[in-house]
């Protein structure tokens, strides 16, 4: 599946995750900020709560008309002049994609940031092409320059990289001679990428919302990046998602106070750039041609399912950044470029389960991820439908696991096994135990003990004692 | 007040005290304790892992157990939760969903139970030293529960509380999560412990015995310090 980066198995991967003290120290770092930013913007916004529940009756309302929205959205852009695809799959994307681009004879793309296009891994159908795509998020451009590393977090894509692991990297690539001070690494991306722009062919964003309505697309940046990629080059795509769409522009501006709060705790970004179509008459700038491709990729498969408010998702990361698992494995660990709970919960609907089933069990249930979602996906609730699944439906549970359930069932729903269980159980454990403890537990309990020590199951039982203490 | 206790699993079979000083503190806040034998475990280890099917079985036993009590109290946010969400499981359920609401709509976390019916802030309980307190997920997140036990605490005479540092980050124990994820679990507890040395606190007091059975089992294997209490032992001190 195309969403999929790093090779090797999970645990691998976040054996590789653990180790890495300098990703580690910058999670944390920006979990810490950005979980703090983001309660004070909520509480300044006041009502909190109820921007919630109104952001969460938008997405729901426009699920459950998606069909409706996605038409009207259509017949608005193909009136203000543009052309609309809808591409089932990953490759029918990239295949309408690289028709507009070799029609062109395009040979540099600029690109603002886009999740869609990493899912649907377009770049590489582009380069493919030989063309040169230029990613313009500085976050994303570090990546690109650092040999395509993959992002590791849907909005902070280089969150895993601090500022002089990017001050190398620039040394290396970019003949940069500064320092890693922050403003002098933008302003020397700033300076390559400025020259890009303005020499591109194609231009290509994502897309934060569509306005259906009006046939117009928002883009949520803090760079103005793609305020230049949409402006400049004469022949602009955008690649939305299909569930990335409201109904006007009220409900867009509920979002967008939502998104920007939830995901950097900023009342605005300083850009919002809103696009109709291509360049009208009389207008100074804009694309001559415009392109919206609609990219479906397993997205309908889940509408209508129990998994279906996965889909109410605006990507704002609020639950990647409160996550304590994301916080010591970082997101290259989830093997997906969705990472984090929302990543748990959408990389096995759209990849499938045969390269994500253990996400959904990277997960304490803890429930962060729910409380921090603007439109109130129930993750943590998503988590345990998808465990249900590979229990029940998918059946790859192991064996082992599945006799000590059926065990568990018996046992806890009757008295009687139960009471004879646990009456048993420290005669049972009695060989592994020194002074009340397990150390080196057998079986399932090793897992447990590896880490920590284990009591030993007492000998009087709390129903023994309070028993004992009636019959006194 | 008449109290069914729901002791749990963890506390019957594996720190008994816990129980027995949650039955005492409740009689000495003029309570009569019904310990219904039939009962076994809520079925959340079944039910977080997937197996719903299983789960379902412990739960229909547990409500047959439970749904005549007047109040069900229990010493764990989280078997409190598992309970609370009995209806929403069993929902369209003709012969369950009603059963399950009523179990539901009379459980208590103890501390909640403590503060919100019983009204009393100061139990008279007294423990001399330092302590911090664990914010359980399940307790605060789903239950709802947060203002509970700090009041509580507060009261306890020769106790300073101090805040716990990224207190909202879980321990690392999520029931199986703990074994299935062992790596990861292992980091989340190191940091929870780090952040306990951090305050200087003589006391981790909590109000489930999950988490405390992670926390306490790695600071045991570290040899560290600390002593872990459950919340109800330290409301039971003298």
């Amino acid at each position: 599946m195309a969403m999929k980066i790093n090779m090797g198995e999970f645990h691998e991967r976040v054996e590789k995750g653990i180790h890495n003290t300098f990703m580690r120290g910058a999670v944390a770092g920006a979990q810490e900020r950005l979980r703090t930013r983001r309660l004070e913007a909520a509480q300044e916004l006041g009502n909190w709560e109820e921007w919630r529940a109104l952001g969460e009756e938008i997405r729901q309302h426009t699920l459950e008309h998606l069909d409706y929205y996605l038409m009207q959205l259509s017949e608005n852009v193909k009136k203000r002049g543009g052309h609309v695809f809808f591409a089932q799959t990953a490759e029918e994307a990239n295949d309408y994609i690289c028709r507009v681009v070799a029609s062109k004879q395009a040979k540099k793309i600029v690109k603002s940031k886009s999740m869609v296009t990493e899912e649907i891994h377009m770049n590489a159908a582009l380069e493919k092409l030989g063309c040169e795509v230029i990613e313009t998020d500085l976050g994303e451009y570090i990546l690109q320059v650092d040999d395509h590393d993959p992002p590791s977090h849907i909005v902070a894509p280089a969150l895993h990289k601090n500022k002089e692991q990017i001050r190398d990297v620039f040394q290396e690539k970019l003949a940069y001679t500064k320092t890693e001070k922050p403003e002098e690494l933008a302003l020397h991306a700033r300076h390559m990428l400025r020259h890009e722009y303005m020499t591109a062919d194609v231009g290509i964003t994502g897309c934060n919302f569509a306005v259906a309505e009006t046939g117009s697309i928002t883009l949520v940046t803090n760079e103005g990046n793609a305020d230049l990629v949409t402006a400049l080059p004469k022949t602009q795509i955008t690649v939305m998602g299909m569930e990335r769409i409201v109904p006007t522009f009220e409900e867009m501006e509920v979002l967008v106070s939502l998104l920007t709060r939830s995901a950097v705790g900023q009342k605005l970004t300083s850009y919002i750039t809103v696009l109709t179509g291509p360049r009208e008459e009389g207008e100074v700038d804009g694309p001559e041609e415009f392109h919206l491709v609609i990219v479906d990729n397993g997205r309908s498969d889940i509408l209508g399912t129990e998994f279906q408010p996965v889909l109410q998702c605006i990507r704002c990361a609020a639950c990647v950044n409160v996550c304590p698992v994301y916080r010591h494995i970082g997101g290259h660990s989830y093997g997906s470029i969705y990472s984090g709970p929302i990543g748990a919960v959408l990389s096995p609907l759209l990849g499938g389960y045969d390269d994500y089933k253990e996400l959904p069990y990277a997960s304490t249930l803890c429930a962060a991820c729910t409380e921090a979602c603007p439109v109130k996906i129930p993750l943590h609730e998503l988590l345990l439908k998808h465990r249900q699944t590979i229990v029940e439906r998918e059946g790859k549970a192991p064996i082992s696991e599945k006799l000590a359930m059926k065990a568990f069932g018996l046992g806890a729903a009757s008295s009687l096994l139960y009471k004879l269980g646990s009456k048993i159980a420290p005669t049972a454990v009695h060989p592994f135990t020194t002074n009340d403890r397990i150390s080196k537990g057998p079986g399932p309990l090793k897992a447990w003990t590896d880490i920590r020590e284990f009591p030993a199951p007492e000998k009087e039982r709390f129903r023994d004692w309070f028993k004992q203490r009636g019959e006194e | 007040m008449n109290v069914t206790l729901f002791v749990t699993c963890l506390v019957d079979l594996f720190h008994v005290n816990v129980g027995k000083a949650t039955v005492e503190l409740l009689e000495r806040l003029g309570c009569t304790i019904h310990f219904p034998e039939a009962q076994t475990c809520c079925g959340q280890p079944a039910y977080n892992s997937g197996y719903v099917k299983e789960a379902k079985e412990a739960m229909k036993h547990m409500i047959r157990t439970f749904e005549h009590a007047e109040y069900i109290v229990t010493p764990s946010g989280s078997c409190a939760t598992m309970f609370k969400e009995y209806p929403h499981i069993f929902k369209g359920d003709s012969e369950w969903e009603e059963r399950a609401k009523r179990v539901a709509d009379r459980t208590y976390e103890l501390t909640q139970f403590i503060v919100n019916v019983l009204k009393v802030e100061d139990v008279g309980a007294r423990l001399e030293g330092k302590a911090t307190y664990h914010t359980s997920c399940h307790m605060t997140r789903l239950l709802g529960v947060k203002d509970a036990p700090l009041t509580l605490l507060q009261h306890v005479k020769g106790l300073e509380v101090v805040p716990l540092p990224n207190a909202h980050n879980c321990c690392g124990f999520g029931g199986t999560f703990s074994v299935k994820m062992g790596p990861i679990s292992e980091q989340m507890v190191d940091e929870k412990i780090q952040c306990i040395e951090q305050v200087e606190a003589d006391y981790l007091i909590g109000a489930d015995c999950g988490c405390l059975m992670n926390i306490g089992g790695r600071i045991e294997r570290k040899g560290k310090p600390i002593r872990v209490m459950h919340i109800a032992e330290v409301l039971n001190s003298r």
